[in-house]
């Protein structure tokens, strides 16, 4: 799938309330990003492509018999991936959520997420929700047994819907609102006020030279 | 009730509340290198858009550099074509750019000090996650990724959520053949890799207030591993030595004010803190990892724990660190024989590593199996240590002397390991595949603990190496 920068390029980016589609589990804490896009596919100067390589060493060296998650067939189609604590640690990589993003993933549902990771993921409309440990693991759990099992991730109501389970979600009210008001691609909003930043700028005795 | 430094920069530098609820906060200094710009310049050209303060973005090359072989066009031309399109940026935006050959080029988190460009009270983001290491002097610095460089070159402005602070008391005499390093690693054991996530590191105690500004970068660089964004030490007497009569910093009159001002941004003595932290420096040991995250280490006279030793969510993870690693539960970690020595990266590249380093290989020859290599963090740091005639202490032990870059930390240039490859290495991350062998090994460790190992062909504790050389 071509990586889609579009939505990124206009100066409203789409409102982001709801999300819906089958689980992807990928167990394990701390998963850093040199991981998730091993470094030497950052050797370009586009995003293009990097669904590719996504996790690529580890796919590689998964054992025979037991297929990597992201090569497990029943996962095929997949737009919410379910992970456990410190997801996205390391590297400020943003090739991470984008290499995510072309892969076809939509949303990401954890016990705990690195801040950059998720200012990146939230930076591209890619929502990071927070649940408990025991939720995490009954997701994965789901996913497994029953893989073409839909999820409904609710926005607005920070709700996890699958089949008959409700589960609550979290998330920092800053980027909800973010995401829900389609103001995730931050630049034009950061741009409309120069007036102010030249303000605030000239209060700063670096600026003025002391 | 007093202000932390985070909250006195933070207020200092914000423009307005967003809609959102997040603050949008002026950031002083943008620092720019090949990695996580090109994507971000490409759209501000695809939206007409210009770089709104080019006179606070400076731009230098370090991830990419052949470190060996610096002729142009490189090898590589995936490296090649990044490094022409930071030129043609830099170019067309107007971004001052220490590029390759310039006697400033170096590692982003090497030269913004160097060059006094890096200043107390100033917001600092580069798209890296090891920016924490600008807190050194006091400034409040960040990783970010590349659409927020976007946001940044378009607006000198990010759209963030305030931080919590916790202050990390370090106390006590660092013992003979303990390090910064050490200290860094042992508040990422005690703490964890995710422990300052939604934090601020403030470090402070007797141990921070004596150590020079070379060891506090290399304390607050590691933050990010113990997953806070930001680390920061308030500056001080050693802190506007350090900066006096460096490029960018003020002159004169100028320098006085700014001092000032910089004594004022320090955390007030009665500051309310988020959370505070006890660290004891004067029992601390070499510390060295064992496993594939920053927080999997021991003392190096330590036995290496098994699965056992951790609760039963963690045992699957530490399991896998274990038999990627090659080693079992029970074992000692002195003893590993090592394969490549690197001398190197944003934690460990300064002149007072090398100086330290040379030390302890002066008249020794490095192990005929060990690949050593030391690689300084900028062309002015490696201009220093030629001067003081380390790079020939280095070389007739044995060492290649290398020019500046990210090298060996990260494999994304000529500098790689080899299948199981095992390195003992003076950088900040033993992530699975990091050193760009999807089936190398890493060792994290202080610079006296490579130049040692480096040495003996194996790990080793250096206070015994330090001490058999006091009793020689």
């Amino acid at each position: 799938m071509p990586v889609n920068r579009d939505s990124a390029m206009t100066s409203e980016s789409p409102r982001i309330q709801r999300l819906s589609g089958t689980m992807l589990p990928l167990p394990g804490n701390d998963i850093d990003t040199d991981r998730i896009i091993p470094a030497r596919f950052l050797r370009a100067i586009t995003f293009e492509g990097l669904e590719r390589h996504v996790f690529e060493d580890d796919r590689a060296s998964a054992h025979t018999g037991q297929p990597h998650p992201f090569d497990n067939p029943a996962y095929s189609g997949a737009s919410i991936l379910v992970v456990n604590r410190n997801f996205g640690c390391g590297s400020s990589r943003e090739h991470a959520p984008q290499a995510l993003r072309g892969w076809g993933i939509r949303a990401v549902v954890g016990e705990s997420f690195s801040e950059i990771f998720f200012g990146n993921s939230v930076a591209l409309g890619i929502p990071c929700v927070t649940v408990s440990a025991e939720d995490a693991s009954g997701l994965m759990d789901l996913a497994e047994s029953s893989p073409s099992t839909s999820v409904d991730v609710d926005l607005e109501g920070l709700a996890l819907t699958a089949g008959d389970r409700v589960i609550t979600l979290t998330m920092s009210r800053a980027a909800q609102g973010a995401l829900l008001s389609g103001a995730w691609d931050a630049t034009s909003l950061l741009r409309d006020d120069v007036e102010q930043v030249k303000a605030t700028a000239a209060r700063l005795p670096y600026v003025s030279g002391f | 009730m007093g202000k932390t430094l985070l909250q006195k920069v933070w207020d200092a530098h914000t423009v307005r509340v967003l809609p959102t609820g997040q603050t949008q906060l002026f950031i002083g200094l943008h620092l720019v290198h090949e990695v996580t710009s090109p994507q971000a310049f490409a759209e501000l050209r695809a939206r007409g858009w210009k770089v709104r303060f080019p006179e606070r973005t400076f731009a230098t090359v370090d991830h990419i550099v052949p470190t060996r072989d610096l002729e142009r066009p490189f090898a590589d031309q995936m490296a090649e074509a990044m490094l022409s399109a930071l030129e043609a940026n830099c170019r067309e935006f107007g971004v001052p750019l220490y590029g390759l050959g310039d006697s400033h080029q170096g590692i982003v988190h090497v030269i913004g000090p160097e060059l006094g460009l890096t200043q107390p009270g100033m917001t600092i983001a580069c798209g890296d996650s090891h920016t924490s290491t600008h807190g050194a002097v006091g400034s409040v610095a960040f990783g970010i990724g590349t659409s927020q460089v976007r946001d940044l070159l378009a607006s000198q402005c990010l759209a963030l959520e305030p931080l919590k602070v916790r202050r990390i008391n370090v106390e006590g005499t660092l013992r003979r053949g303990v390090y910064a390093k050490d200290v860094i690693l042992e508040i990422i054991r005690q703490l964890g890799v995710k422990g300052g996530v939604g934090y601020a590191y403030e470090y402070a105690g007797s141990t921070v207030a004596r150590m020079s500004m070379d060891e506090r970068m290399t304390i607050c660089n590691m933050s990010i591993e113990g997953g806070a964004r930001v680390g920061y030490v308030n500056p001080d007497e050693t802190t506007f030595a350090f900066i006096e009569g460096r490029p960018f910093a003020p002159a004169g009159d100028a320098f006085d004010r700014a001092c000032q001002w910089w004594r004022s941004i320090a955390s007030d003595p009665d500051a309310a803190f988020d959370d505070e932290v006890e660290i004891d420096a004067s029992r601390l040991a070499p510390v060295i990892t064992w496993g594939l995250n920053p927080g999997q280490s021991i003392h190096v006279d330590e036995r290496i724990p098994g699965p056992d030793a951790y609760q039963s969510n963690e045992r699957p993870m530490v399991s896998e660190a274990l038999s990627f690693m090659g080693f079992t539960g029970g074992q000692a970690i002195t003893g590993t024989k090592i394969d490549v020595a690197f001398l190197g990266s944003c934690t460990n590249s300064r002149l007072s590593d090398l100086r330290e380093a040379a030390r302890l290989v002066a008249g020794q020859k490095v192990a005929p199996h060990v690949k050593a290599l030391v690689v300084p963090g900028s062309q002015g740091v490696r201009t220093a240590a030629e001067q003081e005639g380390l790079h020939d202490v280095f070389r007739q032990a044995g060492f290649e002397w290398r020019g500046a870059g990210c090298s060996l930390c990260l494999g994304m240039n000529p500098d790689k390991l080899t299948g199981r490859e095992i390195c003992a290495s003076s950088s900040n991350r033993n992530f699975k595949g990091r050193m760009g062998s999807p089936t190398g090994r890493t060792l994290l460790m202080s610079p006296a603990m490579v130049a040692a190992a480096a040495i003996a062909g194996e790990v080793v504790d250096v206070r015994r190496v330090l001490d058999a050389a006091l009793t020689a």
